[in-house]
């Protein structure tokens, strides 16, 4: 199996999840692992939210989070789409950012070094691609970055075309991304999955049998706007992804119904944006929660959530988060 | 940038469609000519960016036009209440080199910032000339506050000729001015564009999901590479921009 190139403290990914002796290392009520690596709480900024965290550490200190999830990382620099880029909606909003980016050589020299001096954990580098060769590429040289902890392989990016959600909408190329990275990587590989498919479980269970460490969903959800008076689509990309507390429902279930499906660890996102939606995630199956478009509209969300944890946690006789991750489904 | 939570000292209608707002509380550091606040608006996901048009030691001023749900909603505000603002937003206009003579250009709601900016320069001992553009009479609004300010010369033009010069912004440019200022629509930015020699800086509006400068929402591309409005602008200098020669 792939997993056994892996160095022998991140091995912990064997054992199955809650193991009595994962939990016993685990410091803190908040804490839990995330494919063997520990983290203080599970709380993630989203991919595309965050930037490289720069903003945010001006605010406050970014390193109470779990860790944070970099700006989609592409082989080549990229534009994106024309704006407008962003439109809203109820309860939450669309982008069409198309994956803007300064390319894998520049995230490597300067914005990695740069997040050092604000960042002192393991952060998630998180990559996209248009091909099998560019996922591989952009996946080994961030592997060898020692900053990097884990990979995330965005399969499921709706905003570009050519490449992306074309990988993520069916079993056998996500498998086979799956695959072609896990051979040129030692750090855990997370497939970011789409919701925008028939049946996400038999892709994350491809993902799974391919060897990947984890699979963390969801992207966002395709949709669109019209702007009346111009009588055409209101972002320049036509159609966006769909996010925020919206599409918290769908999220939910699709972890839910995932973590049933798979033994590897499940990153659930999609429309948090408090400490109740964290634990309903993990209650549905997820071992850690990303956050997205909530740091937009409060570029405070991860810290409150993180602070109101410990206090939520209390309300609901909760001890240890690791404790409830999938306790939803045993009934 | 700062989160805070300012009060609603005055939320006015000032001319057809527009409001004046202003806010009090902790609103430190100063904000600079040019920078935005980003308000958020129950019932809304998304904050409005809206201009600084003036600040002293407790109150921020804004002017906004309502042009949909969030600020329809925001004109229903009543005096009293709190609003979460994100403050000190964007670069702003630099004023160290606008020369002896600066000419300020503003088109509507593009009006609004550049009342502090010309305020800015006249402190620091500069002449100002404003131009002030807007479609009809009706929404005529600050030509007595820059006045006041001691603007050399406040000119104001209206598509319909219903008050002061008839036409746009270029149709009333007065000359000999060492720099410019420009914010509006824009149309009327490549108009100011293409009609003036001068260097000078525009400010810009996009769509933004953040304000701060996270999500990549609002790129526009430059002369000097790609630029994100909300923090590496709003202001542009001339040179900056993408000819809209052709
Ligand atoms: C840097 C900056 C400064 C601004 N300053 C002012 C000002 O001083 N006075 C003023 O009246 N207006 C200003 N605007 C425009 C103002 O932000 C919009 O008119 C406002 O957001 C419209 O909100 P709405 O809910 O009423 O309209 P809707 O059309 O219902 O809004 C829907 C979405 O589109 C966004 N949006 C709509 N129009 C614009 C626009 N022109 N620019 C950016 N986003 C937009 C909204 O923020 C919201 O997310 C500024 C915009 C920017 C980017
Ligand atoms: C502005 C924006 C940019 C995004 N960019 C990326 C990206 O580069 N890579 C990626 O995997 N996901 C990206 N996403 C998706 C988020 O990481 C997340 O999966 C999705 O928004 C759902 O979570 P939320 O509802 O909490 O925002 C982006 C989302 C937003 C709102
Ligand atoms: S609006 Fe988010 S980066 Fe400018």
């Amino acid at each position: 199996m792939e997993g056994l190139k892996k160095e022998p403290k991140t091995g912990l990914k064997e054992e199955p999840k809650n193991a009595a002796g994962e939990k016993s290392r685990l410091a803190c009520g908040t804490c839990v692992t995330l494919c063997g690596e520990p983290l203080s709480n599970p709380v993630i900024p989203a991919s595309g939210t965050f930037g490289y965290g720069a903003e945010f550490a001006k605010l406050y200190d970014i390193n109470i989070l779990g860790t944070f999830s970099f700006k989609g990382t592409t082989r080549e620099p990229r534009y994106g789409n024309e704006t407008p880029r962003i439109a809203e909606c109820a309860s939450g909003m669309l982008n069409a950012v198309g994956l803007q980016n300064p390319g894998v050589d520049k995230v490597i020299s300067e914005e990695i070094p740069r997040m050092g001096k604000f960042f002192s954990k393991k952060v998630m580098a998180n990559v996209s691609g248009f091909s099998l060769d560019d996922y591989v590429y952009t996946c080994e040289r961030l592997d060898a970055v020692e900053k990097v902890g884990w990979l995330e392989v965005n399969v499921s990016c709706p905003n570009v075309h050519g490449g992306g959600m074309s990988f993520g909408t069916s079993a056998e190329p996500a498998a086979k991304v799956t695959s072609a990275v896990k051979k040129v990587c030692r750090k855990p590989v997370i497939i970011k999955l789409s919701p925008n498919v028939t049946d996400i479980v038999s892709i994350a269970k491809a993902c799974e049998a391919a060897g990947a460490d984890g699979v963390s969903l969801i992207n966002t959800l395709m949709g669109m706007r019209i702007d009346i008076s111009k009588r055409r689509p209101l972002l320049a990309n036509k159609t966006g992804g769909l996010s925020g507390p919206a599409v918290f429902p769908v999220a939910l279930s699709m972890v839910y119904k995932v973590a049933a499906a798979v033994k590897i660890p499940v990153v659930g996102m999609g429309g948090v944006s408090c400490a109740e939606d964290v634990i309903e995630m993990m209650m549905a199956g997820a071992a850690a929660v990303e956050v997205g478009a909530a740091n937009l509209v409060d570029p405070f969300a991860c810290k409150t959530i993180v602070e109101k944890l410990p206090e939520v946690m209390d309300r609901y006789g909760i001890k240890n988060l690791s404790d409830i991750i999938g306790v939803s489904n045993n009934g | 940038m700062k989160q805070v939570f300012l009060k609603i000292k005055e939320n006015q209608l000032i001319a057809k469609n527009t409001m004046r707002m202003v806010l009090t509380g902790d609103i430190s550091p100063a904000p600079q000519p040019g920078q935005f606040v980003n308000i958020k608006t129950d019932g809304f996901y998304l904050r409005r960016p809206i201009s600084v048009c003036d600040a002293d030691g407790e109150t921020l001023t804004i002017i906004y036009k309502i042009v949909g749900g969030g600020t329809e909603k925001m004109s229903k505000l009543a005096r009293g209440e709190t609003l979460d603002v994100l403050t000190g937003l964007g670069n702003g206009y630099d004023t160290s080199v606008s020369g002896d003579r600066a000419l300020l250009i503003g088109g509507g709601v593009g009006v609004p910032p550049l009342y502090l900016l010309a305020k800015r320069l006249i402190s620091e001992g500069k002449d100002v000339f404003a131009v002030l553009g807007f479609n009809t009479a009706s929404e005529v609004f600050y030509e007595d506050e820059f006045k006041a300010l001691g603007a050399k010369s406040v000119t104001v033009t209206t598509v319909d000729g219903s008050r002061g010069v008839k036409g746009f912004v270029t149709d009333a440019l007065p000359c000999g001015c060492t720099y410019f200022y420009t914010c509006g629509p824009e149309p009327m930015l490549r108009a100011v564009y293409k009609a003036l020699e001068t260097d000078g800086q525009f400010s810009f509006e996009e769509r933004m999901g953040c304000g701060f400068g996270a999500c990549m929402g609002c790129t526009c591309r430059t002369v000097t590479g790609y630029k994100r409005i909300c923090t590496d602008g709003p202001v542009l200098k001339k040179e900056e921009i993408v000819s809209w020669k052709d």
